[in-house]
């Protein structure tokens, strides 16, 4: 069918709805008490179809890992809903219903236009503990659902706009630091408010036809937006694959194999070959698995605005039977903010060959998350403190990848060090970048950061969701892996690994103890043989590679009292590494 | 000897340099536009001097805007500088805080303000309380000191965890580098910011070592520059916070003159508004590649302390709050691959600009689209070198958009208008209704050179019901240099709970900021005829990391004051209220504003006694169709004259479209004075 409307109105319908959108988003971030949400934007929003619950407009400032679950968050609460009226608000966090795992607690509303129902309001924010076996709900160890918290199917928190008092108590009575949740609880039903406001206004504007006929051009034309996008991928099958390094319980790596075929202008994700459900906390709903693929996709192509149609030419095969289809009771604390990555990772590897000036090498894709949870004696009070961090990222075409970028699911930024000395019985001695850990290429990986924090007084314990502790992030096209992850626990003065690398809990803690955290640094693209020797030497100059390093990953040789570049030598060794590899 | 009774007023531009000249009375008034001299700005202002024929021993303050230090870094054409920080911490700079420089797409560069090699670490360490958990290694920071400069450095900074609460070991630092530094550029963090965030007061402080030995030799050879031609009284440098600083010392904090372009103009707005009975106005100022909006309430400008300069370049001392998107009248309009149109950001520049600037430019930009629809003279379009046929400009519409939209090429032209229009009303938006203010209440003060143009019809968009257009909107950041204060504003952090504060240790900050203040006003000995202070405080619930800025009435402020203030601000702002949580006190801010000579504006009226008539006709476009609309030159409006739209008004500096409905009106103080229709 082809639209009335004139080409203006439409674009500035879709910058209205979207506007929208960013409203919300940007009243939750400035009203939060979750430094998740207030510092970390973990947390989106956005206006869904009435009907469908297809998603109709998501901010620009979410975080990416919600661009898809939140659509199937809502269909699963229109599903459900019943005798819907203005002012209802409903709360709910079941991974199993659309969601990601238990922290992420979405907020659904109706939105009535002139005592219609005509669309749906939406938004998703990490609440930093949800009950369960460890404050702040990452669990490494857990087996069942239960363990990793308060499970809320769809409920109605605000009736007619009132909030109900009983559902209220059920909640704060089951969580952590219950007294500045009321604050996020408010923060996040305000961010809502704001968005029915301003969708009034838009639809009072432009009128309710006009406003819903926008909508439906709009799904038509991010579909075909794609297929412009996906028509540059020539027509074949590719396969890529990315290694999660354990489910925090037995010992041994899960893979995801990820077989992309593109004909035409569809592209159809197959991860059929992939490891079966876990035990630990490492397995993916359908939702997030779906999510983390088309979050690759507008990695790869960042133009393309997010709404239901965007997604139409993806079409992904449901993974039954492996651990990217979590269903009841499996544990999922680790699939919004490890697994997912590794999916994208797998999606990246699998298109470098066919797009490859577009691409990229691994990123160090994982959210760092390291959680310690004490009691201070000055203060008289409890604590549980979060530190993320980033990693390296890959080299590409256009140059050397990023040291301390955000995770790929992410957008946030770090807490500040004296913020957190500030709010907590810590020391951090050492924040620096991890030398060493840029995978080596013709364009190298950027590098991950090297932190030390010491207990400063009473006693704590420390959990680690991370990953990439086995295997650095992959390298592309001849470049090498990224430096790994890497925990180290001292305490009463000895040396404490945690046996699954990158992922652990429960680790006791006292005053004087420290913790030691290596973030991976990110592939490298390319062959470090090409790699620009006058390149490699700036680098040793920085102190960010030895010499030793160098001559072996990149075969050239820096004089190590000068430290320059010695180029002959270099020639001869490369010369010799290239005739080697020949034989 | 000749009187000493004229002021200057001097913007250093990125292409031109601009300059008003008044007598202190409001008699003489000259106004000069010279091409900016990119290598020495300093030639380029004593060009524009010399070209208002006025001797130099006739001025008595010249106030100086310059672009020196911003480009300086946005180009990095820094001087080399060092860091002597906390031992543990030598990256800080160099890893930010874990972001990329675009949400989606893991691609990007990032080079540190200050490389890996000149970054050293001394063994010292403040807790978060500011009790000293290692004693400062003297030794090691003279070593670091001498290795800095066998490296090349001209300038240090030094920047030690929590020297905001404490920083002793900062100030025995600066003493121990001073020492052996053979040129001053020694910047101590705490100095330039005394607030919490090692990253941002780290940024912050390595800028301003590195722009100092800049701004530094510019003004030296300003001042040289003037001497040999006799002038020996004030040079006043504009700062990014609106104020002016003596050229003595503006030096010491070199980063307060980021932004002062921008800040200048919103200045201009405020003074001019305010005197025009508009104390309530959102500015908004259009040029060659991008515009610029603010906010003024009550006379005062929206000032902000978190400008990130470019992607991981915090700089936070307060500013002028001014919101900038890429749409400028050389913005580039196109279709992309879903047959929707967009505009801008991509600019075609000074070089090749739009098409109608007959340099090769063959893109449509939104300066073509105004004169394809008669807004803009297409008689202009002869007084280029290589001229452009309208029938060409045309051709091109067609051809790139048009043909994918289904229309003509005026039809083409409108839509970029109106898409480039609710962009730029977004950007208002953003600075009003975001903020939790309602356009209605508001005037809009439209200036640059392309301003004028849209203005209206964004009034329209937004509800504000009046306009203002200054005298001359092509030179307003000059005039925002005549008319500045003399600002200097301070920062402290407290971050303790109301409940709890040390209530005496509040007054005790408020005033050393304004002694501080005064004193260093003093020292400048800058002619002022009183002194204000402004004072707020930042505010958050416990827990939170965002904050919100109250006012505060006085020195002795109250924690009920405190307490009842946050909470209606907060209400204001989020409709919520928490009587659950506790709040927090985290910054106080002062500001000491030396108040200038007030500057007479009826002075830049147009000469009067013209008789106000039309000089000429065109068809003109407008939402509601083509219409003959008759042309007014701005200089022969005399005061009072009053008109109704459809109407074009052209000056030298800019073009005034006044929408069909709206009625125009000219002040006695040279401003126009636009009613919106229904507004």
């Amino acid at each position: 069918m082809a639209t009335t409307l004139d080409p203006v109105t439409l674009s500035v319908i879709q910058n209205g709805l979207i506007q929208v959108c960013n409203e919300m988003d940007l009243a939750f971030v400035r009203a939060a008490f979750s430094p998740v949400i207030s510092e970390t934007l973990d947390r989106s929003d956005g206006i869904y179809h009435r009907e469908t619950g297809a998603l109709i407009a998501q901010g620009d400032l979410g975080l990416p890992v919600f661009v898809g679950t939140m659509q199937f968050g809502t269909q699963e609460v229109i599903r459900r809903a019943r005798a819907i009226e203005p002012g209802d608000m409903f709360v709910v966090n079941d991974p199993y219903l659309g969601g990601t795992h238990l922290m992420d607690v979405r907020f659904v509303k109706p939105f009535f236009y002139e005592g219609e129902l005509f669309s749906w309001l939406a938004n998703t924010g990490h609440w930093p503990d949800t009950g369960g076996a460890v404050p702040g709900g990452f669990s490494a160890t857990a087996t069942e659902v239960e363990q990793e918290g308060l499970r809320l199917p769809p409920v109605k928190l605000f009736k007619k706009g009132e909030m109900d008092e009983e559902i209220l108590s059920i909640i704060l009575s089951n969580i952590r630091i219950a007294d500045q949740r009321i604050g996020d609880i408010k923060a996040q039903a305000a961010a809502l408010t704001v968005g029915e406001r301003r969708l009034t206004v838009l639809v009072d504007r432009y009128g309710r036809d006009t406003v819903e006929e926008a909508i439906v051009e709009l799904r038509t034309r991010a579909e075909r937006q794609m297929r412009a996008k996906i028509a540059q991928i020539p027509d074949g099958v590719y396969e890529g694959q990315a290694f999660v390094d354990s489910d925090g319980v037995v010992d041994e790596p899960l893979r995801i194999a990820m077989k992309i075929t593109k004909k035409e202008t569809d592209l159809t994700f197959d991860m059929s070959g992939s490891s079966p459900p876990c035990q630990g906390p490492m397995n993916s709903v359908i939702a997030t698995t779906k999510s983390s693929i088309y979050l690759a996709m507008k990695h790869i192509f960042p133009e393309v605005p997010i709404n239901a149609g965007t997604f139409a030419p993806l079409a992904i095969v449901e993974p039954g039977g492996t651990f990217l289809y979590a269903e009841y009771p499996r544990p999922v604390s680790g699939c919004a903010a490890e697994v997912s990555q590794r999916i994208a990772e797998a999606v990246f590897a699998a298109l470098t060959p066919a797009i490859t000036d577009l691409l990229f090498a691994a990123p160090a894709g994982t959210s760092g998350n390291f959680a310690l949870g004490g009691h201070d004696p000055m203060t008289g009070r409890s604590y549980v403190m979060y530190l993320i961090s980033g990693g390296g990222y890959g080299g590409s075409l256009d140059g050397d990848g990023m040291s301390n970028g955000c995770s790929t699911i992410g957008i946030s930024k770090t807490t500040p060090i004296e913020i957190i000395e500030q709010r907590y019985p810590v020391l951090i001695e050492e924040y620096a970048l991890h030398e060493g850990s840029g995978g080596a290429g013709e364009k190298r990986g950027g590098f991950g950061v090297r932190y030390r924090v010491k207990l400063r007084r009473g006693k704590a314990r420390a959990s680690f969701v991370m990953d990439h502790g086995r295997y650095g992030p992959q390298g592309a096209l001849g470049g090498g892996d990224g430096g790994v992850n890497r925990v180290l626990v001292k305490r009463g003065g000895e040396t404490y690994i945690p046996p699954h690398l990158s992922k652990d809990q429960d680790i006791h803690i006292a005053e004087g103890d420290t913790v030691s955290v290596c973030t991976p640094g990110g592939g490298g693209f390319g062959d470090p043989l090409e790699r620009d020797p006058a390149l490699v030497e700036a680098d040793v100059g920085r102190g960010y590679y030895t010499v030793d390093e160098v001559a072996d990953l990149f075969a050239v040789v820096i004089d190590a009292a000068t430290l320059t570049l010695d180029a002959a030598a270099t020639e001869a060794r490369r010369a010799a590494r290239r005739g080697r590899a020949a034989e | 000897m000749a009187s000493q009774s004229k002021v200057v007023g001097v913007d250093v531009g990125g292409t031109f340099t601009d300059l008003i000249l008044m007598d202190a009375d409001g008699g003489d008034i000259r106004v000069a536009k010279v091409p900016t001299t990119m290598d020495n700005q300093a030639f380029g202002v004593l060009a524009a001097l010399e070209e208002t024929g006025v001797p130099l021993d006739e001025v008595r303050s010249l106030i100086h805007g310059t672009t020196a230090t911003t480009n300086a870094l946005l180009e990095r054409k820094t001087s080399a500088a060092g860091i002597i920080t906390t031992r543990g911490f030598r990256d800080v700079l160099e890893l930010g805080r874990r972001t990329r420089p675009q949400r989606y797409g893991l691609k990007g560069h990032f080079n540190p303000l200050i490389s890996r090699e000149r970054r050293f670490e001394v063994s010292e360490r403040m807790s978060a309380e500011g009790e000293v958990l290692v004693e400062l290694d003297e030794e090691e920071v003279r070593d670091a000191a001498r290795a800095l400069l066998d490296l090349g450095c001209e300038s240090v900074v030094i920047h030690f965890f929590h020297s905001y609460i404490n920083p002793i070991h900062e100030r025995r630092a600066a003493d121990i580098v001073a020492e052996i530094w053979p040129n001053g550029y020694v910047t101590m963090g705490h100095a330039i910011l005394s607030e919490y965030r090692e990253y941002e007061r780290g940024v912050t402080g390595a800028v301003n070592a590195a722009i100092q030995p800049v701004l530094d030799r510019y003004i030296s050879r300003l001042r040289d520059g003037l001497a040999e031609r006799s002038y020996k009284h004030d040079l006043l440098v504009m700062q990014g916070n609106g104020g002016t600083v003596s050229s003595t010392i503006v030096v010491e904090a070199a980063v307060k003159t980021i932004m002062s372009g921008p800040a200048s103009g919103v200045m201009a707005a405020a003074y001019t508004a305010k005197d025009a009975g508009m104390p309530n106005v959102i500015t908004y100022d259009m040029g060659g590649t991008s515009c610029d909006a603010g906010l003024i309430r009550d006379g005062v400008p929206q000032v902000n302390s978190e400008l990130e300069l470019e992607y991981a370049m915090p700089i936070h001392v307060p500013m002028v709050d001014v919101h900038t998107i890429g749409a400028g009248g050389g913005s580039i309009a196109f279709v992309d691959d879903a047959g929707m149109l967009q505009v801008g950001p991509e600019s075609a520049g000074a070089n090749p600009g739009p098409i109608c600037y007959g340099r090769g430019g063959e893109r449509p930009t939104i300066t073509d689209a105004n004169l394809v629809l008669g807004r803009l003279d297409p008689k202009a379009l002869l007084a280029v070198e290589n001229p452009v046929s309208l029938d060409a400009v045309g051709a091109i519409f067609e051809r790139d958009i048009g043909r994918h939209l289904g229309l003509d090429a005026a039809g083409a032209a409108a839509a970029i208008l109106r898409i480039a229009n609710d962009r730029m009303a977004g950007a208002l938006r953003l600075v009003s209704l975001s903020r939790g203010h309602d356009p209605r209440d508001f005037a809009l003060f439209a200036f640059g050179g392309a301003g004028p143009l849209h203005a209206s019809a964004l009034a329209k968009e937004l509800g504000i019901p009046r306009l203002l257009v200054p005298a001359r909107p092509g030179i307003t950041n000059a005039l925002g240099c005549l008319v500045a204060d003399v600002r200097h504003d301070y920062v402290n952090t407290v971050n303790a709970p109301v409940m709890d504060l040390d209530i005496e240790r509040v007054h005790a900050i408020l005033a050393e900021q304004v002694a501080e203040g005064r004193a260093t006003i003093e020292r400048e000995g800058v002619e002022v005829t009183g002194i204000t202070v402004l004072r707020s405080a930042d505010m958050q619930f416990l827990g939170q990391s965002h904050i919100l800025t109250i006012p505060l009435s006085g020195e002795e402020v109250t924690r009920q004051e405190l307490q009842e203030g946050f909470e209606a601000a907060y209400w204001s702002r989020f409709e919520v209220e928490l009587p659950e949580i506790r709040s927090v006190l985290v910054n106080l801010h002062t500001a000491v504003i030396g108040k200038r000579k007030d500057v007479p504006l009826g002075a830049l009226a147009h000469a009067n006694g013209a008789d106000g008539k039309s000089t000429a006709a065109r068809r003109v476009w407008f939402e509601a169709g083509w219409a003959e609309t008759p042309i007014y030159r701005r200089e022969q409006l005399p005061t009072g004259a009053a008109l109704g739209g459809p109407a074009i008004v052209e000056q030298l500096d800019s073009t005034i479209v006044v929408e069909p409905g709206d009625r125009l009106e000219a002040d006695a103080r040279g401003n126009l004075i636009i009613t919106v229709e229904g507004g």
